[in-house]
């Protein structure tokens, strides 16, 4: 199975995973934390993202409900606020990771890649933190209807 | 050169004589990617549109509407499809990367992610199809 670089150490082929399937796992350091974080993340997404889809899009007229009543309502509960707030974090940080991933396959000139991985880094990070502000900050209360 | 010497299937082939075609896995770990740098790209702006409920009912409201366009809504369901497809997969990823003796079952493993994408995605086409269809009856 194809590698990609040196920079990341896999396990000795086990010779029964299907061709096919993609990189290795790592044995150790950053890309194994990484890998790991990306099923653990994975498997709360699962519930929270795809819970977030099924409500906000599918169910109960979809998104011809939501508006900002709507969003006053949810964002009186305590429960959808940090429901809201976990999906955002994970759901920055596996992303944010996955094209990390993807650019490490497809870029090879090494500035080229950390231009664009610090691209992506920063702009995650900014949106996390602008995300955080206002789901933190939101107050239903201040906006009487 | 020696065309003899060539011994790998892919070169008696030749490098460019046939459409190339991967392992059936493969196509799910491209449409992984695929359905994970849309889904990425779409949570950026996502984030930022929904961080204008902060600027009151008008500010909001008026973002909101742009939902109210049919071709929006089908981009929608497709972002529901994209997000159910990566779910799926990456359930069978996890759990064949979690417990490899199920190796062995990856092809049903497989088979029943696209069983349960497509068995979702019949109800969830009809719900959000009728609203567009709805929706371009009413403009």
């Amino acid at each position: 199975m194809a590698t990609t670089t040196d920079a990341h150490p896999v396990a000795p082929a086990p010779g029964a995973r299907p061709p096919g399937h993609g990189r290795d796992r790592p044995v150790r350091g950053f890309e194994l934390w990484t890998w790991l974080f990306m099923r653990l993340s994975g498997i709360a997404l699962l519930v929270l993202a795809v819970g977030h889809v099924l409500i906000m899009h599918v169910l109960d007229e979809g998104v011809d409900r939501v508006d900002f009543a709507f969003i006053q309502l949810r964002w009186a509960s305590l429960f959808w606020k940090s429901w809201d707030w976990l999906m955002l974090v994970l759901a920055l940080l596996h992303g944010v990771n996955g094209l990390r991933v993807i650019v490490l396959d497809y870029v090879r000139p090494a500035g080229v890649r950390l231009a664009i991985n610090s691209f992506f880094t920063v702009l995650g990070a900014a949106l996390m933190v602008l995300g955080t502000i206002v789901v933190v900050t939101f107050d239903p209360a201040d906006w009487p209807a | 050169m020696a065309t003899e010497d060539r011994t790998t299937e892919g070169d008696r082939k030749g490098r460019f004589g046939r459409l190339y075609k991967g392992h059936e896995g493969q196509y799910g770990w491209l449409l992984h990617r695929v359905t994970g740098v849309a889904i990425i790209l779409f949570l950026f702006a996502h984030v930022v549109d929904t961080a204008v409920v902060g600027w009151g009912p008008d500010a909001y409201n008026r973002v909101a509407s742009v939902y109210h366009n049919p071709f929006v809504r089908l981009l929608e369901l497709g972002l529901v499809a994209a997000v159910l497809f990566h779910s799926f997969n990456g359930v069978r990823i996890t759990l064949i990367d979690f417990f490899p003796g199920l190796t062995r079952h990856a092809r049903a493993l497989g088979v029943a992610t696209i069983l349960l994408f497509i068995g979702s995605m019949i109800p969830i086409t009809w719900i959000m199809g009728t609203a567009i269809i709805d929706l371009l009856l009413e403009s």
